[in-house]
């Protein structure tokens, strides 16, 4: 029975002709079904690589015909035809700003979190119960949370972070409350990212921080922090990347206004927050067919500015881990 | 994991520790305490809904949609009458979608995975795997806008024949978008994720296993298949139940592919079945939420919210489980 080595491991690459050849003649004693096996295999692996370099093409070549710098700098119109309405500015402010953010609520919520579950609460039942808090909010729906969001927000005390309508009620829909929505997203991963680095930290470093003469804080601030910041980066980039994919929770509480319209009688910055506005996601959706603008090569143009930024974001991603595993040979 | 607290004399430290601890521990809280209070309000909201109906509104009755807009129309007070529901229809759609893409994914993510990991070539591995992570990348709402722009034109050009249109012409138009379109769609979306975790799983299990098997005279299918596939099966079960999830909660997407249509697609009706209209329930939330201020409508959207809740739990309860086994080889 001859029979071909297993696929050597990274690095020790063999190959060439006659491990081909051996290939044919194994193959050629192999029963059908391991055959179909076999060729399922490949074709799903080079399906799926087929489909993703197709849509890539196909959005490349849709969205830069489309795409001009006159389109990304003037901001959207209020049109009929796709001829008039304008470009897609502020949709990309809007992106930009939800994942800020959406981040700044996320970044210390879900380290502080982690930090406290991993260096304090071993053990204890709080700790358990935000673990699996954490694990639920993962798992939920963005929609769900949207929902909930626009329930907690139009009610009467909450009128200080959107608009209040003549009557009284409270629009519930700003850049503030989605951005605060939209962290819910990203603080499930913030968190895992920045636990897992924690638990893999040796306890030896920690003691020899304690030997020194440390407190338990500023090991934390000075060892622990320092050792998982490539961590908290990856955990981060992922959450933005969430955050800028998101449509329901923008299409509910954003508002999804064509332009951003900042809140009236407010000091700049605050009526930015308390303004509505929409994001690239929610302009593709609004310009699909599904949505009431109808204009296609707008929405593909802004589809494709969405994935340039998610693209980046993963690369950063890419970025951090490749020098990590430089950095975790000279540090351990 | 366990680390000593550092003994150390002087006060002012332990004080410094105690307000850390504190500082960090109302992070944790915080988290806790948002996630209760989105459980706890999505079911006291979707209460009136559950009261007036039983668990009755889970069931087949009326159509849904003239249900819903009598809600929409009953304004902020409405009579009980009004709180009727029987989403069945949104039920089965979520089921029948969500049901499809899971099995269609599985299958090919188990064969991708198997293909990544033991059979492409190295050259092929290095396109494969960085196109399948931009896969898992590519937000929501681009599968939607290629879906309701290319693929569901495609079908209604090429698929749907004017035989078809014709015999169901007075119970539910067929345009294109769909079963077919949402659940392919909702394939490529779900499949990438799946994937990456069950390649990670495979390549967790000890090579050992695999070359004895290899040694023993089995060919390279049948080892992958019986030893790696095999022991890999909890994770390829998480890997499912986190795409289910994924498909469960998806909302935009769903309300650009679907249809749109509060209609239960019939397995009965042959391939006609492929072409019917349909709406989950997470497209239905989104596509209602302008009609919050209703209080019938409001009190039934979070009763769908609260369904998706419920599964999601049950599904991260079925993940932790699935798992269970694979800690028990101590993998992972």
């Amino acid at each position: 029975m001859t029979s071909v080595p297993l696929k050597p491991r990274r690095g020790s690459g063999t190959g060439g002709p006659s491990r081909v050849a051996i290939l044919r003649r194994e193959l050629s004693e192999w029963r059908i079904i391991d055959l179909i096996g076999y060729a399922g295999a490949w074709i799903a692996g080079t399906m799926l690589a087929l489909i993703a370099f197709g849509l890539l093409a196909f959005l490349a070549v849709k969205g830069v015909s489309y795409l001009s710098l006159d389109l990304v700098a003037s901001r959207p119109e209020p049109g009929i035809d796709q001829s008039q309405t304008g470009g897609i500015l502020d949709p990309v402010i809007g992106t930009l700003l939800m994942i800020l953010i959406g981040t700044a609520w996320a970044l210390p919520l879900g380290v502080g979190a982690a930090l406290w579950v991993v260096e304090y609460g071993k053990g204890r039942r709080l700790a358990r119960a935000v673990e699996s808090a954490i694990e639920v909010v993962a798992g939920m729906p963005s929609i769900v949370i949207a929902i909930f969001g626009l329930a907690i927000s139009q009610m009467g005390f909450m009128g200080l972070f959107s608009i209040t309508a003549e009557g009284g009620a409270v629009f519930g829909r700003s850049f503030l409350i989605a951005g605060t929505a939209m962290s819910l997203i990203a603080l499930p991963l913030i968190f895992s990212a920045t636990r897992e680095g924690l638990l893999t930290v040796p306890n030896h470093i920690r003691e020899a921080s304690y030997a020194l003469g440390k407190t338990q804080a500023a090991t934390i601030r000075r060892v622990l922090l320092p050792s998982v910041r490539s961590n908290i980066g990856t955990g981060t980039a992922l959450g933005m990347g969430r955050i800028a994919g998101d449509t329901a929770i923008i299409v509910i509480l954003l508002g999804a206004t064509l332009r951003i319209q900042p809140a009236e009688n407010a000091p700049p910055l605050v009526d930015l927050l308390r303004g509505t506005g929409s994001t690239l996601t929610s302009y593709v959706y609004n310009n699909s067919p599904a949505g009431e603008g109808n204009a296609p090569d707008k929405a593909y143009a802004a589809g494709f500015v969405l994935l340039v930024i998610v693209l980046l974001l993963n690369f950063a991603i890419s970025a951090v881990l490749q020098r990590r595993g430089k950095g975790q040979e000279l540090t351990r | 994991m366990t680390h000593t607290t550092p003994r150390v004399s002087r006060t002012a430290d332990e004080d410094a520790d105690r307000r850390a601890e504190l500082l960090l521990r109302a992070p944790a809280v915080a988290v806790l305490l948002i996630i209760a209070a989105i459980v706890i309000g999505v079911f006291i909201t979707a209460w009136p809904t559950y009261h007036h109906n039983g668990l009755l509104w889970l069931g087949p009755g009326g159509d849904v949609d003239r249900q819903l807009d009598s809600m929409i129309n009953a304004g902020a007070n409405p009579g009980p009458e009004i709180f009727k529901l029987r989403a069945w229809s949104l039920i089965w759609a979520t089921v029948l979608t969500t049901g499809f893409a899971v099995v269609l994914g599985t299958i090919t993510a188990v064969l991708a995975a198997i293909f990544i990991v033991e059979f492409a070539p190295k050259r092929v591995e290095s396109i494969v795997v960085p196109m399948v992570r931009l896969l898992a990348a590519v937000p929501s709402v681009i599968y939607g806008l290629v879906g309701i722009l290319v693929l569901a034109p495609w079908i209604n050009d090429h698929l749907i024949s004017a035989a078809d249109r014709k015999s169901v012409e007075y119970v539910i138009p067929l345009t294109g978008p769909g079963v077919l379109a949402s659940t392919l769609i909702l394939t490529m979306m779900i499949t990438p994720i799946m994937v990456s975790l069950v390649t990670e799983a495979l390549r967790s299990i000890p090579r050992g296993w695999r070359e004895g098997s290899v040694a023993l005279g089995v060919n390279r299918w049948r080892a992958m298949w019986s030893v790696s596939v095999k022991a890999a099966r909890p994770a390829i079960v998480a890997a499912g139940v986190i795409a289910t999830a994924r498909a469960l909660g998806e909302a935009i997407m769903l309300a650009m592919v679907s249809g749109g249509k509060g209609f239960a697609p019939q397995p009965w009706d042959g391939k006609i079945f492929f072409f019917e209209p349909l709406r989950p329930l997470a497209a239905t939330i989104a596509n209602n939420a302008e009609s919050l201020n209703s209080a019938a409508l409001r009190s039934s959207l979070y009763a769908f919210a609260s369904l998706l809740l419920l599964s999601s739990f049950a599904l991260s309860v079925g993940a932790y489980m699935a798992k269970q086994p694979m800690r028990k080889y101590g993998l992972r």
